[in-house]
């Protein structure tokens, strides 16, 4: 799961580098925007619905945060 | 803050619109991002088209055009209006009331209320509920509730947060005593701590405009806009609606003894379809009953959003049939507002352009 949501940032932003351990959000390497966006393709490229309320800059902060919201949101 | 009401309707709803039609492709090189990124952004926010007032047209001047069609086609009587309601954050002045104004240029009688209010993405719901209030008088028997705002020459053209959706457009509901005894439902909620979520920083009395205030300054995102622009704080908006709306329809419809199933409609703001849809899967709504084709074709015009959707989606429909319609608006406030009615049997529901 973890190689998927790098790909899908890195085709979302070129710019960065993914696999580096930061605060995506804290280095500026999302945007609200970006955000959006990725809850996007992480819907289609999982097939899950992502809670309203957990769309907060917190959970996709890192690779783990992303990992575990998609959990929560039920993908095996 | 529950409300109920017995024996009011809905009669009419008109939906003005600027004849103007801006796509988002034509203003997509003002915007300081990447053109992929932009194009993105339009499909999953769903912009597409959005109607902006004309250079010198007022809020109140939609309002005037509305009226006037309805006078000219019989569809209100002049002497009958016992109050009439304007609901913006765009007014014409500080002082006078631009409902007085309106008043004034059709001649209305004297013995009536004018009454301004300043709300925005939840004016409709505020303002039906006002009407509702008032209709509670043995004097008041119609109501004109008139929602309008012309907020596109106070957005940066080049904020991307908001520009794309922001929309320019007016609505006159007729809202009238009736013989039908059925419950309508209410729920109003404000929270005033997160009032600076939406806003516009200077031309008030606390923050005149100067040169100063008109200087554009960039933000974290890369969008550029002064203190006379309109500012939004999307996340905070987003969180806001995602965390607050649900629980109101839950309640609304607990109150109404409704569950989802039996609502035909939910009618409600438009600001993105994204947000749209992620209410409508909080509340289990399935999208064709929560229609979110009006930021895409018209943009968001804030309170005008759900009356436009309601002659946009049902037109002649609503003319001849009737429907159980949950509405909802939040937005600037912050406020977040919910109405349940059974709607049906208007003498007009449609949208002219001006």
């Amino acid at each position: 799961m973890k190689e998927k949501i790098v790909e899908i940032l890195t085709e979302l932003r070129p710019e960065f580098d993914f696999t580096e351990e930061v605060n995506f959000i804290e280095e500026g390497m999302l945007d609200s925007f970006d955000i959006v966006s990725l809850v996007d393709e992480l819907e289609t490229n999982f097939n899950v619905k992502i809670d309203g309320v957990d769309i907060i800059p917190e959970n996709f902060s890192s690779i783990d945060s992303i990992e575990t919201l998609l959990k929560k949101n039920g993908v095996a | 803050m529950d409300f109920k009401f017995k024996n009011k309707k809905v009669s009419g709803i008109l939906t003005i619109l600027p004849k103007r039609v801006v796509t988002f492709e034509e203003e997509m090189g003002n915007y300081n991002f990447p053109e992929k990124k932009s194009l993105r952004l339009k499909k999953v926010m769903g912009y597409n088209t959005h109607r902006v007032a004309a250079e010198g047209q007022c809020s109140s001047d939609f309002c005037i055009a509305g009226l006037q069609y309805l006078f000219d086609n019989n569809l209100l009587n002049k002497d009958e209006i016992d109050a009439l309601l304007f609901v913006s954050q765009s007014p014409d002045y500080f002082m006078p009331p631009t409902s007085n104004l309106i008043q004034g240029h059709f001649g209305l009688k004297h013995d009536m209320i004018c009454l301004d209010i300043n709300q925005g993405c939840a004016g409709f719901e505020i303002g039906l509920i006002q009407a509702f209030m008032l209709l509670e008088q043995e004097s008041v028997h119609k109501v004109v509730l008139m929602n309008a705002d012309v907020l596109s020459p106070k957005v940066s053209i080049h904020d991307r947060n908001s520009k794309p959706l922001i929309g320019d457009a007016a609505a006159v509901t007729i809202v009238e005593k009736g013989n039908d005894d059925k419950e309508i439902f209410c729920s109003v909620n404000m929270d005033g701590t997160g009032a600076k979520s939406l806003m516009i920083p200077a031309g008030g009395f606390r923050m005149p405009c100067t040169e100063e205030t008109a200087v554009e300054h960039e933000d974290e995102a890369g969008n550029l806009r002064s203190l006379n622009n309109l500012v939004m704080q999307g996340d905070d908006v987003f969180n806001f609606v995602q965390r607050e709306v649900p629980p109101m329809i839950s309640h609304l419809l607990e109150r109404s003894g409704f569950s989802v199933e039996d609502i035909d409609w939910f009618m409600f703001h438009q600001p993105n379809k994204f947000m749209l849809n992620k209410l409508a899967d909080a509340i289990g709504v399935p999208y064709e009953k929560m229609p979110s084709n009006i930021v895409e074709n018209f943009g968001n015009a804030s309170g005008v959003t759900v009356p436009t959707t309601i002659s946009y989606n049902l037109g002649e429909r609503l003319e001849k049939e009737s429907f159980k319609v949950c509405m909802a608006g939040f937005g600037v406030g912050l406020t977040w507002s919910s109405i349940m009615m059974e709607m049906g049997s208007l003498k007009f529901n449609k949208i002219i352009e001006f």
